[in-house]
């Protein structure tokens, strides 16, 4: 949420105006530099990182933000039992949604969890599934609600509990 | 297995996060999607210069309810205007509890237009702070204006066996108007 505080500053609301604001009548004020000379003044740096950070969680996608088929928010995950294979190929974000994996996982927990974005782990799960590594568990009638019986055994769950 | 998931939804500081807290078997985790520069070929953002990227944070919470069914809760995100985040939210969804603050109402009009609007079956939860209720039900029906037909129930967010109880209100309600449809 930083990120938007940053670019609500560059759409012209008040912006930090530098040492050099000061006008004529000011005394030059060298004691007030925070910084001492030759470091750098954090602000530019986070901006920086922050600009990086938005673009790079989706190179390890190739650029891709659509995943191969829609996931669920609740689509649950499971590394898939596998015959001895090298996964020092995968990406490490591939193996991190592996080794969290090993039980049933929502789409959600891993982007949670493994801090990608939402639409980074769709995309790498919904491969992930199309090359064996893991299953996916989301109901077929997605797109509508959940039918009566599931909803009885939601609610006699939920009175359990 | 199969997974449901449950929306929780109302204004800033309503409580959304403490309700999913109270309930769930985890810590409220927090999901981020982010719209970067790289969907902006996809989704035309040239109308809004300057503004390429935009971060959402979702809270959500989890109860397993039997072996082989899990229920998620979602929080919304706070600024109603991130609203392709809300469709991906309700999607295949049980319903939604709109938790209100009575002294800023207003605050929870744009989740009740919204689920109303998507015919969601949603249940209002009147987020007592510090256990006072000074409004009515009744007044609080009346000044959002929605039908008898939405329960409306007392509730707080901190506490385990009301926020069940807002739930189970929840999904009775989703069952009802399942029945009532098919008829």
């Amino acid at each position: 949420m930083a990120g938007l505080g940053r670019g609500g500053d560059e759409r012209g609301a008040p912006t930090w105006q530098g040492p050099n604001r000061a006008g004529p009548w000011d005394e030059p004020q060298p004691q007030r530099q925070p910084f001492p000379p030759g470091q750098q003044p954090p602000l530019p740096a986070e901006e920086e990182s922050g600009s990086t950070r938005l673009v790079r969680p989706y190179t390890v996608t190739g650029g891709r933000t659509q995943p191969r088929y829609k996931l669920a928010l609740e689509a649950l995950v499971s590394a898939t039992v596998y015959e001895p294979r090298d996964l020092s190929v995968l990406a490490p974000e591939c193996q991190a949604i592996l080794q969290f994996c090993l039980d049933w996982r929502s789409v959600a927990e891993i982007s949670a969890v493994l801090r990608m974005p939402l639409g980074v782990a769709r995309i790498l799960v919904a491969d992930m599934s199309a090359d064996g590594l893991v299953r996916i568990h989301q109901r077929d009638d997605s797109e509508g609600r959940p039918d009566l019986n599931l909803l009885e055994r939601v609610l006699s769950g939920l009175r359990k509990i | 297995m199969t997974s449901v998931k449950i929306v929780v939804a109302g204004g800033f500081g309503v409580g959304k996060t403490t309700f999913v807290g109270s309930v769930s078997e985890i810590t409220p985790l927090t999901t981020e999607a982010v719209m970067t520069v790289a969907s902006t070929d996809v989704d035309d953002l040239s109308h809004v210069p300057d503004k390429n990227t935009t971060t959402v944070a979702m809270d959500f919470g989890r109860i397993t309810l039997e072996k082989d069914l899990v229920l998620y809760m979602f929080g919304t995100p706070g600024q109603h205007r991130f609203w392709f985040m809300w469709d991906d939210l309700i999607q295949g969804a049980i319903g939604a509890v709109v938790l209100v603050d009575t002294r800023r109402l207003a605050d929870s009009f744009p989740a009740v237009d919204y689920f109303e609007a998507s015919g969601l079956p949603f249940v209002i939860g009147i987020n007592g702070f510090h256990g006072q209720f000074p409004h009515r039900s009744n007044d609080v029906r009346e000044a959002l204006a929605i039908p008898s037909t939405v329960p409306i129930i007392p509730c707080d967010a901190r506490n385990r066996e009301s926020t069940k109880a807002t739930l189970v209100t929840l999904v009775e309600h989703a069952m009802s108007m399942q029945t009532a449809g098919r008829y």
